[in-house]
C-alpha cells in the first residue's frame, strides 16, 4: 500500500527551543494511525505542520502527494481535523457551527443537512441545536467539534486528543462512527491521545513522541515485545518515563506520578 | 463566492447578536454630536463658516465607521484567541475570499453604524442633509471607508499574536487618524504641517466626501476623494490579504 502521509527529517524551532526534532514517520493510506507522547512532546505541533498552520523549520512532509508549505490549496482540500483546542464560534448556535463548516467544506446542501441532523443526534446535541455555543458546557462544546469535524468525508481525518473530556458514551460512538467511516470510505485516521486503551483498542499503528523525537514505532504488540512489557502503557511508560521507575505502584500511579515529574520539571 | 458570502453572514450574525456593543458604540458619536455642536456651533457661526452641525454630523459619521471598521479587522485576533481562525485557515477554501467576506462584513457593519449616526443626528440635533437623493451614494463612500479601514484592522491584527496591541492601537493610530482626519475642523487656513499630515491620512478623503454630498461643503473636489479612497483601499486590501494568508498559529 502506498504512503498518504510521508514525514522526512521534521523540525521545528521556537526561538532557541526545539519542539520537534528531526523526526521522520510514513503514515499508510486507510491506516488509523496514533501518535502518543508525553505533554508537551511536539505532538500538535507535528499535527499543525501537516495541516498547513505552521511552516516546519526543516525537513520535509508529502501528505496526499503534496507539500503543505507550497501546495497549501491541495493539502486542505485532503484532510479534515479535530483540534485539541477550542475552535467553535461562541456568538453562533451550534447549528450554524455546524452550517458554516459545511459551507466552507464546500458540502453539497442536501447531503450536509441530512449529515449535520445526524451526526449531532449522534453526539446528542439536536436538541440543543439553536442555543448558541457560549451557553455550553465543555463536553458539548467537544461533541459539537467532533460533530463538527465529521460532516464532510476527507482522505485524512486528523483527531488531536479527540476524546479528551468526553464521557464513554460519546467516546464509543465516535469510534464507531470513525471506524465504519474507514471502512466503508478508506479515510486514513491520524489521532493523538492520552488514553492507552484507546490507542491500543483503535489504531493499527502507534508511533511514540518524546521530546520532539520519535523513540519507537509499529503495531502495540510490537511495542509491547520490544520493551518486554505486557500492556501498551506499561510499553509507554517504559520508553518515555524510564526516569522513575516505581515498581511497587500501580500503572495509573506511575503514569501520574510520571505526569506531575513532567509538569514540574517544565515550567 | 461562497465563501465570501458565509464570513460576511458570520459578522452580521456576531454584530446583530451584539446589542449592548452596538448600543455602547453609539454613546460615543452621541456625545460629540451633542457637546461639540451645540458647545462649539455659536463660534463656528461667527467666524463665518456657516452651520456647525450640518459641517459635524459627517464627520462623526466618519468617526463611527473608522472606529467599528478598525474593530471589525481587529477580530482577527479574537478569533486567534478563542481558537476559531484555525477553523477557517485549514478549511479548503482560499484565504483570499476568507479575508474579503470578512472586510465586506465589517465594512458593512461600519456603514450600518455610520447611518444609525447619521439618523441620531436628524433625532437629536438640527442636522439636515443636504438633498436627500445624495443620501445613496454617501453609503456607497460609507462602505468604501468601511472596507479601508477593516482591511488595515485586518492587516495589522494578522501580525499580532495577542490583545495587548489593541490599546496601542487605539491610541497611536485610529485616535491620531480621526482627530487629524478635519472631522472636527474645516481643512481650510489650517499651519502647514497639519495641511501635510491631514494630506496623508486616509480618513480626510473620507469625511470630506461625506461633507460635499450630505452638507454641500468640501475641500477636494468629490472625484479626488473617491479616487483616493478606492487607491488606498485596494492598497489595504492587497496588503491585508496577503499577510491573513501567510498567518500561522
Ligand atoms: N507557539 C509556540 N511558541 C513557543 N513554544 C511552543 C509553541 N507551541 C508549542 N510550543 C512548545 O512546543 C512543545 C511541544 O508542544 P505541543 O503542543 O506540540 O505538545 P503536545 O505533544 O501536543 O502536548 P500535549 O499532550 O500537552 O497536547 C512544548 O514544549 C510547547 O511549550
Ligand atoms: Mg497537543
Amino acid at each position: 500500500m502506498n504512503n498518504i502521509i510521508e514525514v522526512k527529517n521534521l523540525t521545528k524551532k521556537f526561538g532557541d527551543f526545539t519542539a520537534v526534532n528531526n523526526i521522520s514517520f510514513d503514515v499508510k493510506q486507510g491506516e488509523i494511525f496514533a501518535f502518543l507522547g508525553p505533554n508537551g512532546a511536539g505532538k500538535s505541533t507535528t499535527i499543525k505542520m501537516l495541516t498547513t498552520l505552521l511552516n516546519p523549520t526543516g525537513g520535509h512532509i508529502s501528505l496526499n502527494g503534496f507539500n503543505p508549505t507550497s501546495q497549501s490549496a491541495k493539502v486542505r482540500k485532503s484532510f479534515g481535523i479535530v483540534f485539541q483546542d477550542p475552535s467553535l464560534d461562541d456568538e453562533l448556535t451550534a447549528w450554524e457551527n455546524m452550517e458554516f463548516h459545511g459551507v466552507l467544506y464546500n458540502v453539497e446542501k442536501k447531503l450536509r443537512r441530512q449529515r449535520i441532523e445526524q451526526l449531532m443526534t449522534l453526539v446528542e446535541l439536536w436538541d440543543r441545536k439553536d442555543s448558541l455555543v457560549k451557553e455550553f458546557s465543555g463536553g458539548m462544546k467537544r461533541r459539537l467539534e467532533i460533530a463538527r469535524g465529521l460532516l464532510h468525508h476527507p482522505k485524512i481525518m486528523f483527531l488531536d486528543e479527540p476524546t479528551l473530556g468526553l464521557d464513554p458514551q460519546t467516546r464509543n460512538h465516535m469510534w464507531t462512527y470513525l471506524q465504519d467511516l474507514n471502512k466503508s470510505e478508506g479515510i486514513t485516521v491520524f489521532f493523538s491521545t492520552h488514553y492507552m486503551e484507546e490507542a491500543d483498542r483503535v489504531a493499527q499503528r502507534i508511533a511514540i513522541i518524546d521530546h520532539g523525537k520519535i523513540i519507537s514505532s509499529g503495531t502495540s504488540q510490537e511495542l509491547q515485545a520490544q520493551t518486554q512489557t505486557a500492556s501498551l502503557e506499561d510499553a509507554f511508560l517504559k520508553l518515555t518515563g524510564n526516569v522513575i521507575r516505581d515498581e511497587g505502584a500501580s500503572s495509573t500511579d506511575k503514569l501520574r506520578t510520571h505526569r506531575q515529574w513532567r509538569g514540574g520539571g517544565r515550567r | 463566492m461562497k465563501t465570501i458570502y458565509i464570513m460576511w453572514i458570520r459578522e452580521l450574525k456576531r454584530y446583530w447578536r451584539s446589542k449592548s456593543r452596538m448600543v455602547g458604540s453609539l454613546g460615543q458619536p452621541l456625545l460629540f454630536l451633542l457637546a461639540l455642536g451645540y458647545g462649539l456651533g455659536a463660534t463656528f457661526q461667527k467666524a463665518g463658516e456657516g452651520n456647525y452641525m450640518n459641517f459635524l454630523a459627517p464627520g462623526i459619521i466618519g468617526m463611527s465607521i473608522i472606529f467599528t471598521s478598525i474593530f471589525s479587522g481587529i477580530q482577527v485576533i479574537w478569533d486567534r484567541q478563542f481558537g476559531f481562525l484555525k477553523e477557517t485557515m485549514v478549511a479548503p477554501v482560499s484565504r483570499f475570499n476568507i479575508m474579503i467576506g470578512r472586510t465586506l462584513g465589517g465594512a458593512t457593519i461600519a456603514a450600518i453604524q455610520g447611518m444609525v449616526v447619521f439618523i441620531l443626528a436628524l433625532i437629536f440635533t438640527s442636522f439636515r442633509p443636504y438633498n436627500w437623493f445624495l443620501v445613496f451614494p454617501a453609503v456607497l463612500v460609507m462602505l468604501l471607508v468601511g472596507t479601508m479601514f477593516t482591511a488595515l484592522g485586518t492587516a495589522i491584527a494578522s501580525q499580532l499574536e495577542d490583545m495587548q496591541g489593541f490599546q496601542l492601537i487605539m491610541n497611536f493610530l485610529v485616535m491620531p487618524l480621526f482627530f487629524l482626519s478635519g472631522a472636527l475642523f474645516p481643512l481650510d487656513g489650517l499651519p502647514p504641517v497639519l495641511v501635510i499630515i491631514t494630506k496623508f491620512d486616509p480618513l480626510s478623503y473620507g469625511i470630506d466626501a461625506f461633507r460635499i454630498l450630505l452638507a454641500n461643503t468640501g475641500h477636494y473636489p468629490l472625484s479626488l476623494d473617491v479616487s483616493v479612497l478606492a487607491v488606498i483601499t485596494f492598497c489595504f486590501l492587497s496588503v491585508g490579504a496577503y499577510l491573513f494568508s501567510k498567518i500561522q498559529i
